[in-house]
């Protein structure tokens, strides 16, 4: 099955700057320069959006809230950044965005569409449990990094599931994942209520915890103005350090956006097309997974119905938003985690809605992604 | 390691030295959905309006929390940044870990839970808990449903299959049975505490199914009220007063009264007898007596015989002499789960971990 031409162009940028071979050495610093262009003028324009996402939002406020404007958004800034502890809120809900996003903007570079991270974060988070049951308390050194792995392991395999669909069988990637959701959360919810359910878990049924010892806990010997924050937004920032040197930097990288750009050019090529898809999907629903034991062992402690939050779903959005670029989902990621974070504050010193700063983030990242249209088009005239 | 001992201990010994704290008591309420669900929620909600009329305190609410890493982080923000001393966190699932989590990091703080689940072996010293024994309410709910049938068939819509819930389900079957001993109920369990499609579906299931008489325990019966109303049966409210959502189908309802119960905490907060470093009543639990329930006022189709049976029983629970789950009682199964001559108290631990559906419910636990 073809790619979808409408899917290719959010793929990837032009591959023209990376491929380039290394210039000598006089052309070195014009060269730094061009490459510092287009990141400036991005910074210009995400800068003009941002006022602009001000400049609406406070209309809004005025008008159908009848709230002054300027106190709303100094609370908003006080509840995302403006406080050490801020801070740390804003962390602990950016870190698991990073890992989810990656299950979206991993097979965008070939030119897929997957939507069903929530199915692979549930599966994750579950598969943690049963590894941590496996190894015991005794080796949390060992333990922690076999549950990220496990669950890795069985969010990849239900992402991969997708590609495989699409491979062998041409069903569409976007609705199968979904799909897969579905059966993913009913599977979880199965084994949480029924299977590995703990017998004393009585109104909220729950799995066996996993124990205190393996529980991935906060980031000890910080300086003390630093926020507090988990090992789990570390290991999302890696993972798109990682997932970016892998798709701008490898060949690996290299080929699937080949596929992602042209399939047919791809197969004239020789280009394990299968493998390559397999292997990306398997990539992107491993970090997936990982989110999900790193919410369930960050908080929780066991899978029960906590797990299925939502934050698989707010992963494609911080994907998109980043437009499937897996450096850029870091700060989307922080700032998506930022308006969220300052939610609570809003609501209670303003007696605005719970959904208020949604309206925010919506308008936010709707002028994001047309700001992206409007610059296309301005260079390409 | 000698050093960090002593900084606490004169910590402790200034905040044990510090007077009883002045005017303001900045109290945070956070609940699971919307503070205006004609459910669960709604109710807290209505808990916090009394406490906000008291003078010299303060409120703040925060709606829609999952009970995730978001709740701790919501809890902590109300300390920090608002000043917050006393938090209700009033969801189920907030307790175990988060509130203990918090607890432990604001030992200033006093964490209130809705749920009943403390224990004074594990838990610290400034956490309570507070839970009420609705299924009297759903008894009383019975007894009306049982007058208003004409098929005899009843409908329940309920959440899942948990301790709780059955409890809820097998009050109302009793009740029911006790004024019609042929009546049954049919409950459809929906897997999910809040999924207002799948409420739907099951409530027209259950009427098409021939249940004259539906109630529900989720965290929001709304949609449920509505499709009875529209569908002219009969209803029972549950959780809080529905009466506006079906004028006519409302027949009554079982009510959490969380008004008495907040601002007798809110008073002994204030009066010191609740303080976060001395031992109080951690554990409290009530039922119609103690006014932790009620029920909502008659619907229109509430005949002056049912009326007079439900003040009945509803006195002998207020004098404390009546009993809902008593021998021999058998389950669906045929199986006897409590035997003749055994009679348990509200307060029994039996009853907390209920596992069956009792003779005369259509539906399975899934067990």
């Amino acid at each position: 099955m073809a790619t979808q031409g409408g899917t290719a162009m959010i793929a990837a940028p032009p591959p023209s700057v990376h491929l380039a071979p290394a210039e000598d050495g006089a052309s070195a610093v014009a060269s730094l320069r061009a490459a510092l262009a287009p990141a400036l003028r991005a910074f210009g324009l995400q800068s003009a959006v941002f006022l602009a996402t001000l400049v609406i939002f406070g209309v809004f406020l005025l008008i159908i809230a009848g709230k002054n404007p300027l106190a709303v958004y100094a609370d908003m800034w006080k509840g995302s950044f403006g406080t050490r502890f801020s801070q740390g809120a804003t962390l602990a809900k950016a870190a698991p965005l990073m890992l989810t996003a990656l299950c979206t903007a991993l097979p965008a570079r070939l030119g897929m569409v997957v939507i069903g991270n929530e199915g692979a974060l549930l599966l994750g988070g579950l598969t943690g449990v049963v590894v941590a049951q496996l190894f015991g308390p005794d080796m949390p050194y060992v333990t922690i990094p076999a549950m990220l792995l496990g669950g890795g392991l069985a969010g990849g395999i239900w992402i991969a599931l997708a590609g495989a669909l699409r491979q062998f069988r041409g069903v569409n990637e976007t609705i199968s994942s979904l799909l897969l959701y579905y059966i993913g959360l009913a599977l979880f919810n199965f084994c949480v209520e029924d299977l590995l359910r703990d017998p004393t878990s009585l109104n909220k049924p729950s799995t066996v915890p996993i124990g205190e010892a393996n529980m991935i806990g906060a980031i000890q010997g910080l300086p003390a103005w630093f926020p507090e924050m988990h090992w789990g937004l570390v290991i999302g920032v890696v993972l798109c350090l990682v997932a970016a040197v892998v798709m701008d930097r490898s060949t690996f990288g290299f080929a699937a956006r080949v596929v992602g750009g042209n399939v047919k050019a791809a197969r004239l090529q020789g280009l394990p097309i299968t493998a390559i898809v397999l292997i990306t999907c398997l990539l992107a629903g491993a970090a997936a997974g990982m989110a999900g034991v790193v919410e369930m062992a960050v908080a929780e402690g066991k899978a029960n119905a906590s797990l299925a939050a939502g934050l698989g779903f707010s992963g494609i959005l911080v994907a998109f938003v980043a437009r499937q670029n897996p450096l850029a989902i870091i700060p989307v990621a922080i700032v998506f985690g930022g308006i969220t974070a300052s939610g609570g504050l809003v609501q209670r010193r303003h007696e605005l809605p719970d959904a208020t700063v949604d309206v925010f983030t919506g308008i936010l990242f709707i002028l994001v992604l047309a700001s992206e249209v409007f610059a296309n088009r301005g260079r390409q005239s | 390691m000698m050093r960090t001992a002593l900084c606490s201990l004169l910590a402790a010994a200034l905040l044990v030295a510090s007077p009883v704290r002045a005017e303001d008591t900045t109290i945070g309420f956070i609940y699971v959905g919307p503070k205006d669900d004609y459910g669960y929620n709604q109710a807290h909600h209505e808990g916090a309006e009394v406490v906000k009329a008291i003078p010299g305190v303060k409120i703040l609410e925060e709606q829609k929390v999952p009970e995730t890493l978001d709740v701790q982080k919501t809890m902590e923000s109300m300390i920090e940044l608002d000043g917050a001393t006393v938090l209700f966190p009033t969801s189920f699932g907030y307790f175990d870990p988060h509130i203990l989590t918090m607890a432990k990091k604001y030992p200033a703080v006093l964490f209130l839970h809705c749920g009943g689940m403390y224990d004074a072996a594990k838990h610290p010293k400034n956490v309570g808990s507070y839970f009420g024994y609705i299924d009297e309410g759903q008894f009383l709910n019975g007894i009306a449903a049982g007058f208003a049938t004409k098929s005899g068939k009843l409908g329940f819509v309920a959440a899942k299959p948990i301790p709780q819930v059955l409890r809820n389900v097998n009050a109302f079957m009793l009740g029911a049975k006790l004024v019609n001993p042929k009546a049954t109920t049919t409950v459809i369990f929906t897997g999910d505490w809040a999924d207002p499609v799948k409420e739907a579906e099951a409530s027209k299931q259950l009427i098409d199914g021939g249940a004259d008489v539906l109630t529900a325990h989720v965290d929001s019966p709304k949609v449920i009220v509505q499709t009875a109303q529209e569908r002219g049966i009969h209803v029972c409210g549950y959780h809080t007063n529905q009466a506006a959502l079906a004028p006519t189908a409302y027949l009554t309802g079982a009510e959490w009264n969380w008004g008495t119960v907040y601002k007798a905490y809110a008073d002994q907060i204030k009066s010191g007898a609740i303080a976060p470093d001395k031992d109080w009543g951690h554990l409290v639990r009530g039922g119609m007596k103690e006014g932790f329930v009620k029920m909502s006022a008659y619907g229109p189709d509430v005949t002056p015989e049912a009326k007079a049976k439900i003040e009945a029983v509803k006195a002998q629970m207020m004098a404390g002499a009546f009993s809902i789950f008593k021998g021999p009682l058998e389950d669906n199964k045929g199986k006897v789960v409590i035997p003749a001559g055994t009679t348990l108290a509200q307060t029994d631990p039996v009853l907390e971990q209920m596992s069956y559906l009792v003779a005369g419910v259509v539906g399975d636990t899934g067990r």
